[in-house]
């Protein structure tokens, strides 16, 4: 893939933990690559399918979700409904012939600043060596 | 409910590649219950078949709506402004949708995207199990209110065969022998010897096997 390549990125943070980290990132003057757009939610139990599909139908690259850890949900199960859907979407696009890595969950926690913005530049990484979905 | 499943992705690409311009068309009777054929789940299949566009560079249009009911005429009459705007319709509903659709609009290309698997009932969130066969005879207060004709394998009305083993059926050990359940049931009740009384082969008439069936009640036809 050409190294121009700049991948769309969207990113559903859990507003608890993950936002939480944000701060502690940015505490730390770490930022996230500008090619990361960021959707916070309530929890991310209430990433509906639909959701993590709609990126992809208008040019997303990738996507991903950062929640919880599995035992720290405020709303017990948001995380665990949250991988669910995540790996539903995988399938979805594995029947599309869309690399399933394009999507993927993370488990932060509130003070993991630097894990913030490690997963975004992992996500960077994988989604910019895929390429875009378009095939060729 | 009639419990059915969504056909597989490649399926629905399939039917619908050389059409450009399709409806995703919901019903939100038992399908949307089952959550395979609601409104939900048309934007999701709209939204997947728009990636798979994307993903192959080609250029289409797909809509979703839903109906309240595919399976009365008055609720079919409601897309009749918009269908002739698309190529091609996909189901959702179960399969009494495509066809009801297909009758009103013989025109119209429309295509099933979902499997009607059986009547039955969500036993967890996410898991649905068969409770009738639609043998057009109920006896379930027989069997203590369980339905052998749905249930077993061999929809036996005068006992379990050898398969059961253990509480289960020998088709697999996932399923449950219901002539085991049948008689732990009237156990308990103390109603077990009800069950010696012999069930006659049961007539079929009434069931699939007497031809595709009719109902009519007079009392409400206009």
């Amino acid at each position: 893939m050409s190294d121009n390549f700049k991948p769309k990125i969207v990113a559903f943070y859990c507003s608890n933990c993950a936002s939480s980290a944000a701060s502690v990132a940015e505490s730390m003057n770490k930022a996230l690559p500008d090619n990361v757009k960021i959707v916070q939610v309530p929890c991310t139990g209430r990433i509906e399918i639909l959701h993590l599909l709609k990126p992809f139908e208008e040019g997303a690259d990738g996507v991903y979700v950062a929640g919880c850890q599995e035992d720290s949900c405020q709303y017990v199960t948001g995380i665990t409904k949250a991988a669910k859907r995540v790996a539903y979407v995988k399938k979805t696009l594995e029947q599309l012939d869309i690399e399933p890595e394009r999507i993927n969950i993370y488990n932060l926690s509130a003070g993991k600043g630097q894990a913030f913005v490690d997963v975004a530049l992992e996500m960077n990484d994988i989604v910019r060596k895929l390429g875009p979905v378009l095939s060729e | 409910m009639i419990v059915a499943e969504q056909k597989p992705i490649k399926e629905i690409l399939e039917m619908v590649k050389d059409y450009n311009k399709i409806l995703v068309l919901g019903c939100k009777g038992c399908v949307t219950v089952c959550n395979v054929g609601g409104s939900k789940e048309a934007a999701i299949l709209a939204s997947t078949l728009k990636i798979a566009a994307r993903k192959n560079g080609k250029k289409i249009e797909v809509e979703e709506h839903t109906l309240e009911r595919q399976c009365d005429p008055e609720y079919i009459d409601e897309i009749k402004d918009m269908i002739d705007d698309y190529d091609a319709v996909v189901s959702i509903a179960c399969g009494v949708g495509p066809q009801f659709l297909s009758e009103r609009y013989p025109s119209a290309r429309v295509f099933p995207g979902v499997d009607t698997k059986f009547m039955g009932g969500a036993v967890e969130h996410g898991i649905w199990s068969e409770r009738c066969a639609g043998c057009g005879t109920c006896v379930v207060h027989h069997f203590g209110g369980l339905c052998p004709i749905a249930r077993c394998s061999k929809s036996l009305l005068n006992g379990p065969c050898g398969g059961s083993s253990n509480g289960k059926c020998e088709i697999s050990k996932d399923v449950d022998c219901i002539w085991d359940i049948i008689v732990r049931r009237m156990t308990e009740l103390g109603r077990l010897e009800e069950l010696l009384e012999f069930v006659p082969p049961k007539s079929w008439i009434t069931a699939r096997d007497g031809g595709p069936r009719r109902l009519i009640r007079e009392e409400l036809v206009l």
